[in-house]
């Protein structure tokens, strides 16, 4: 799935670094350096989703994302600030902003989250109700998971868990966007606490299966992948 | 700006002139009021005298005709501070009477009036009086009447009490607002020195008290405490940026040491793939400790304060247990989890949670490892506690705590206020991961909350109890 990027930043390395490094991702980028251009190509441009840095020079971050949700522009939108506080973040979100990312980020967690917006804005609100990847089904009504048929018991966690990284299979999900989506937590754990959960989850999913369904991508995040394919 | 003209702007000033204005309005009601009451009370006694004296007179007259009438008015017209009387023919002759000239119609026209009078033909000033005119048969007429010299006195009295007492008022307006001006004056212009002072950079200057606790006073100490408060965050900023230099730098140059000798001596790529990796990771802990920093400086100065709401503590307690659950496992360590129901607060759902995590976090780092405990107790010695880890949540009275205990090494009586401050790290944990920032991160988050963390001893081990105050009623 390769995206259509807006990247709304003023500082040009910065935007330059994005754009190539989305462009070697197989996506997409158009730059905008500062709040007004950023707000007319975005307007006009169908973007799958907006980056957009919060402090920009003639409209600032947040006051673009009000504007064009004024104008009914629903492109998601994900936010980058030098503010990473938690007050931060809420505000941004309040402003119609979908995620907020502070800086220093990994350029991993900016993808992974920007893929994340681009498909749900493809896919639309609609939610399935079932999951399946490979031979692995998970049923988000009966709150079951089974594997080659086989029934696998989960804990609560662990199963939402697994719900998220199979509503997102085939991306890459960092660690931050679990604590952030399974817990509804924003800080960051200083010890590998997301890791261990993970390898829980795997020795209850692919252990005895020759097919993983879980990997670990280096320096990024998980994915839940068919790897056969 | 003169001293006038500061004196004229002030507040009391234009207080003390309204108070004059008052005042004298209120004076020159109330005297008016006096005057007028007392000229009409003057006013229908001299009627009443007049109407007496024409009642006597109708009786002579009637008893002993025009005769005895002028008889009794000769006789009363002598006796001292008498009335006024004149009985006149038709042709305006004098028959008897003690009054002088007159105006010349006054006798034509019957009545009662006031009118202006000589004593006799002679006198130079003119007196009022209230009069009746009669008129009798056969053309005579009688003159009853009574002088108002005694209205005008009182009219004088009134006058002179009138312009006393309004210049009295006045001057004591003035003296009382110059006095309180000046007065509240000199102590505003000393606050404006101490203020002045202050802004200059010295920190440490605070407006004098006076000790009367009136309002001037009250604002005085509010506005040292609001000094203190900033002293306090300027010593902390300065700390900040202290340990950010002598903090940060250590790192920094590992940093640039690797890069430095991955460029002279790595030959392979992936020498220097490991190289880059490895300065990733040095920056991603660096930015750790920077956002650490930065939440400890935002939570000690209030800013999250605005992102407050009531959430359960109980809740929060059962999350980070869980998410720490597989690390402890992993770690060998137990961790326990005692819960009370129910225990509301108010504050940054986020922020007690990565405190707790924190908290949780050190307690398993420091745990005893399992096989430490078992050699010891292998080696006949005083079996070690079991390495476990408790997290309690519970309300003691209007606080809510939430309790990390562990059974590792603890920390010493004389260290434990020490251990809050950044970056602060006891021998021996200098070899375990970690920027010892977790506890001080943790006070900072419970100051912000109002409340304290407390380092306790757990027999052995640690005890670290965050007091954060419960919410009424919740």
């Amino acid at each position: 799935m390769d995206m259509k990027l807006l990247i709304v930043e003023d500082d040009t390395d910065s935007a330059a670094y994005l754009v190539k490094a989305f462009k070697e991702a197989g996506h997409v980028a158009d730059h905008a350096a500062d709040g007004l251009d950023g707000y007319a190509l975005a307007r006009e441009g169908d973007y799958d989703v907006l980056i957009i840095d919060r402090m920009l020079p003639k409209l600032d971050g947040l006051s673009l994302i009000h504007g064009l949700r004024e104008q009914k522009v629903e492109t998601p939108v994900l936010i980058l600030s030098a503010l990473g506080q938690v007050d931060d973040r809420v505000k941004g979100l309040r402003a119609g902003g979908d995620d907020y990312l502070p800086k220093p980020y990994a350029f991993s967690e900016l993808l992974a989250r920007a893929e994340v917006l681009a498909r749900r804005r493809r896919t639309g609100p609609v939610e399935e109700t079932r999951y399946r990847v490979a031979d692995l089904e998970l049923d988000r009504l009966s709150h079951t998971v089974a594997r080659a048929g086989k029934p696998i018991e989960l804990q609560p966690r662990e199963f939402r868990l697994l719900e998220y990284l199979m509503k997102h299979a085939g991306q890459v999900v960092t660690r931050t966007m679990l604590l952030e989506n399974v817990w509804d937590y924003h800080f960051d754990p200083q010890t590998n606490v997301i890791d261990v959960h993970l390898s829980r989850l795997r020795g209850k999913v692919d252990r005895g299966f020759d097919r993983p369904l879980i990997h670990t991508v280096r320096g990024a995040g998980y994915v839940v992948r068919d790897s056969a394919r | 700006m003169t001293a006038l003209g500061k004196l004229f702007r002030t507040t009391a000033f234009k207080l003390s002139l309204a108070y004059l204005a008052i005042f004298t309005l209120f004076a020159f009601f109330l005297l008016g009021y006096i005057a007028f009451n007392a000229r009409r009370l003057i006013a229908d006694q001299v009627a009443s005298v007049v109407e007496a004296e024409t009642q006597g007179l109708a009786e002579q007259y009637m008893g002993g005709g025009l005769r005895r009438l002028v008889d009794v008015i000769e006789s009363r017209s002598r006796q001292p501070g008498a009335s006024l009387y004149l009985v006149a023919g038709p042709n305006g002759e004098r028959y008897a009477g003690n009054i002088g000239r007159l105006p010349s119609d006054l006798l034509e026209r019957p009545g009662q009036r006031t009118i202006s009078y000589f004593h006799n033909d002679d006198d130079q000033k003119a007196h009022m009086a209230l009069v009746r005119v009669y008129q009798l048969p056969q053309g005579v007429r009688l003159l009853v009447g009574h002088d108002l010299a005694e209205a005008d006195r009182l009219r004088q009295v009134i006058r002179r009490a009138f312009s006393w007492s309004l210049s009295l008022v006045v001057i004591l307006a003035l003296l009382g607002g110059w006095f309180v001006t000046r007065r509240v004056l000199g102590r505003i212009d000393a606050m404006t020195d101490a203020t002045r002072g202050i802004m200059k950079g010295d920190l440490s200057g605070r407006l004098a008290i006076a000790g009367t606790n009136d309002e001037l006073d009250r604002l005085a100490v509010n506005l040292n405490a609001m000094l203190d408060r900033i002293e306090e965050l300027m010593s902390g900023m300065k700390e900040v940026s202290d340990n950010i230099a002598h903090d940060l730098k250590t790192p920094l140059t590992r940093l640039r040491n690797g890069a430095e000798e991955a460029l002279r001596t790595a030959e392979t790529p992936n020498d220097y793939r490991n190289a880059l990796e490895g300065t990733i990771e040095e920056a991603d802990n660096l930015i750790r400790v920077f956002n650490a920093l930065l939440m400890i400086a935002r939570a000690e100065a209030g800013n999250a304060r605005d992102n407050m709401a009531g959430f359960d503590v109980a809740e929060v307690a059962r999350d980070v247990v869980e998410l720490y659950e597989p690390v402890a496992e992993e770690a060998g360590v137990p961790l326990r989890l005692e819960v009370e129901p129910g225990l509301r607060i108010r504050g940054s759902r986020e922020l007690i949670g990565q405190a707790l995590a924190n908290l949780v976090d050190n307690a398993i780092k420091y745990a005893p490892k399992p096989l430490e405990a078992v050699a010891a107790t292998d080696g006949g010695q005083v079996p070690s506690p079991s390495p476990e880890v408790l997290v309690r949540a519970g309300q003691h009275g209007d606080t809510v705590e939430l309790a990390v205990a562990d059974r590792g090494p603890g920390i010493p009586a004389a260290d434990r206020s020490r251990v809050l401050e950044r970056f602060v790290r006891l021998e021996g944990a200098r070899t375990r991961p970690g920027f010892g920032l977790g506890l001080s991160l943790a006070a900072a988050v419970a100051r912000l909350h109002g409340g304290t963390l407390r380092l306790e001893d757990n027999e052995p081990g640690l005890r670290a109890v965050v007091a954060l105050p419960a919410t009424a009623g919740a």
